[in-house]
């Protein structure tokens, strides 16, 4: 019978049943980062530890400081954000965790941008963390869901989970985007398409030519982002630019073991005839470069739009959303959006603080300065010395951007790297929620083309004009 | 885990639909440690002004909802972040059940983790819950597990559908970690299997 990606991985990890649709499930990659101190406690309280080290990654990336990073744990001024990064490496040691990537090691970076760059991620695999944005492994045509901090506590004293089977929806993006249309506006676009609840209970795999299209770091930022359309997971079959990726990795397989690994990669792409629950299609040729307005991902339109009337809603949960967020962002329906006044821009995050981001922003501000304070924080402190071989921190530097370590940094700001109340942020990250990057700050979504193009003009801009494409 | 079987409050309309995680406990507050007064972080920046003195406006600061220990909310309620700690404040605050149309996937698993039973009713079935509630500030909610039915303050049953091992876990307050180590000689079979097909991921 013909599976799906989803049900081919589902099934090889099943490894007990339980009723008609639950399973416990074989975890390969456990992924921690600082905020596992509540299971770690819980399972010191419970006299265990981990059970499988070998199969357990940790990477600080939500606490760290992205300034003063050469003094190490000094940077840190913070006593509980100190507190945290020093709990997360005695629960690393307690527990026997090697592959530990601390603060002051040369491979830190955001958990989600380490574990596929070091070849952890892997197709056919179930992978884990406690972070809603664990669906970003799924661009290697993994399982990958985000947990919280109870069921990490399981996982790490059983290497199991226990899940009830999703249903599948198929999102398939066929035809060609545009120039300047990249994968941060496709996902946007899906997003504002099914709505913030559209994948919720669904494993959503992404199909269609212009998904195929993409790099493995567009599709990266397709899949982190299928959380914020309610799915826990979102996944892309792999192809030969999934395996040219992992070739030669450090954690990748090499030899007789590549050829045995990549057999069994290649019998994973969905089967012809394979039943989705669900299916959904959008045509790229008509996507344009896209912003949020609103506080919730689904509030997104595109820069050549104006900003929607709540009237237009179609329920009334909508309508109500529209107009607290019009109240929060201190914005008006039927204003356009290109042209609005920002006041920050920050280029980074698991969603889109890759290489090829940086390559993308850094095009965009050679020769040109920006007019609002902006900082940029590379996904991973291997992105950041590559970026500075290729010279990309000069051109950012000398557009009057700030040159950061890697870490989380503004996207939840939960080391400190906050925007002010009430300042409007251009910024590269996943969720607009009010509050989300400070208490009272007002957060755009977009792609890093058009968060530099909003630095350099100090409004929001159509990309495509600006550059001339 | 404490178990759940059955709970009569008084229960708090919550009119905001898409409640994220990042509204019941903002991010800034993760590195708390949970000891007493953890409670005072749920919903913080909707329940307390600039000057930290409470919103008149959230209803859990109106006196007769304050003791609340039911929530009716809106649709995709959870939705966001997958902070464990949005379910710790609710459940520090006192809350046991919240009731929505639906939830988030990876809170509405938190919240079984955590005792705290999630309830899904429709929409037209919440929306008249939650002006019940308003009407009559101070009122109670049935849940009953055992049964699955929502009692609403004017008597009327409402079923909701649950997961039937979801209901027993909470029903007898089972702990998965017991639950996943009794099957500890499946699990290292599988391992072993798994581990020769594919050696790389030893």
């Amino acid at each position: 019978m013909p599976q799906t990606l989803f049900e081919k991985i589902w099934n090889r990890h099943v490894i007990v049943q339980r009723g008609e649709n639950e399973a416990l499930l074989h975890v390969d990659r456990n992924f921690v980062h600082e905020g596992s101190f509540h299971a770690f406690k819980a399972l010191a309280l419970d006299g265990r530890k981990v059970r499988k080290p070998r199969q357990t990654f940790a990477t600080a990336d939500h606490y760290v400081p992205t300034r003063n990073r050469e003094q190490g744990l000094a940077a840190v001024t913070d006593p509980e954000m100190l507190h945290m990064l020093d709990l997360f490496e005695k629960n690393a040691k307690a527990n026997g965790i090697e592959n530990y990537f601390g603060l002051e090691h040369p491979q830190q970076g955001i958990v989600h941008v380490v574990g596929p760059e070091l070849g952890i991620t892997q197709p056919g695999l179930i992978i884990t963390c406690g972070d809603s944005h664990t669906s970003t492994h799924g661009a290697f045509g993994a399982y990958a869901v985000g947990i919280g901090a109870s069921q990490l506590k399981q996982i790490l004293a059983t290497q199991c989970l226990w899940q009830k089977q999703p249903k599948t929806l198929r999102v398939t993006v066929d035809g060609t985007a545009p120039a300047g249309v990249t994968a941060k506006d496709i996902v946007l676009a899906i997003i504002a398409k099914i709505g913030t609840a559209g994948g919720t209970g669904h494993a959503i795999e992404f199909a269609g030519e212009a998904i195929r299209a993409l790099t493995m770091e567009g599709r990266l930022t397709v899949c982190n982002m299928a959380i914020e359309a309610g799915a826990r997971s979102g996944m892309i079959a792999p192809d030969d630019k999934t395996y040219a990726y992992l070739a030669g990795r450090e954690f990748t397989p090499r030899g007789l073991m590549w050829d045995k690994a990549l057999l069994f990669w290649q019998s994973l792409p969905t089967d012809a005839g394979a039943r989705f629950d669900r299916e959904v299609t959008l045509d790229a040729a008509t996507l344009a470069p896209m912003i949020t307005w609103g506080t919730s991902p689904e509030e997104a339109i595109s820069i050549t739009a104006a900003i929607p009337d709540p009237a237009t809603a179609s329920d009334a949960d909508k309508r109500s959303h529209m107009e607290q967020a019009l109240r929060y962002m201190d914005l008006a329906p039927g204003t356009p959006v290109d042209g609005l006044k920002i006041h920050r821009a920050f280029i980074g995050t698991c969603t889109n603080g890759r290489i090829e981001d940086l390559r993308a922003a850094a095009a965009v501000l050679k020769g040109r300065k920006s007019v609002v304070p902006a900082w940029v924080s590379p996904g991973s402190s291997t992105i950041k010395r590559q970026a500075e071989a290729e010279g990309l921190d000069k051109i950012f530097i000398a557009a009057g951007f700030d040159w950061r370590a890697s870490g989380c940094s503004s996207c939840a700001a939960m080391n400190g790297d906050s925007v002010p109340a009430r300042e409007r942020c251009a910024s590269t990250s996943n969720r607009n929620f009010e509050g989300r990057q400070g208490k009272g700050a007002r957060t755009h979504l977009m792609s890093p083309a058009m968060v530099a193009a909003a630095a350099v003009t100090g409004k929001l801009t159509d990309v495509r004009k600006l550059m001339g494409i | 885990m404490h178990p759940f079987t059955n709970i009569t409050a008084v229960a708090a309309p919550l009119d905001l639909a898409n409640i994220d995680t990042d509204k019941i406990i903002p991010a800034r507050f993760l590195r708390r440690l949970r000891e007493p007064g953890y409670e005072k972080l749920a919903f913080h920046d909707i329940r307390y002004d600039a000057d930290g003195k409470d919103r008149p406006d959230f209803v859990l600061n109106q006196a007769p909802y304050k003791s609340a220990k039911i929530l009716v909310a809106g649709a995709n309620f959870g939705c966001g972040s997958s902070r464990e700690a949005a379910v710790y404040v609710m459940w520090d605050y006192g809350i046991r059940s919240v009731i929505a149309p639906s939830f988030g996937d990876i809170h509405y698993g938190n919240e079984l983790q955590n005792g705290m039973l999630p309830v899904v009713l429709p929409d037209a079935t919440c929306q008249k819950l939650r002006q019940q509630l308003r009407e009559k500030p101070g009122a109670q909610i049935t849940v009953d597990l055992e049964t699955q039915t929502v009692t609403g303050p004017d008597g009327a049953t409402y079923r909701f559908e649950i997961d039937v091992n979801h209901k027993e876990r909470l029903l007898k307050g089972l702990d998965d970690i017991g639950l996943v180590m009794q099957n500890i000689k499946e699990i290292e079979a599988f391992e072993k299997k798994h581990h020769e097909e594919m050696p790389w991921l030893a």
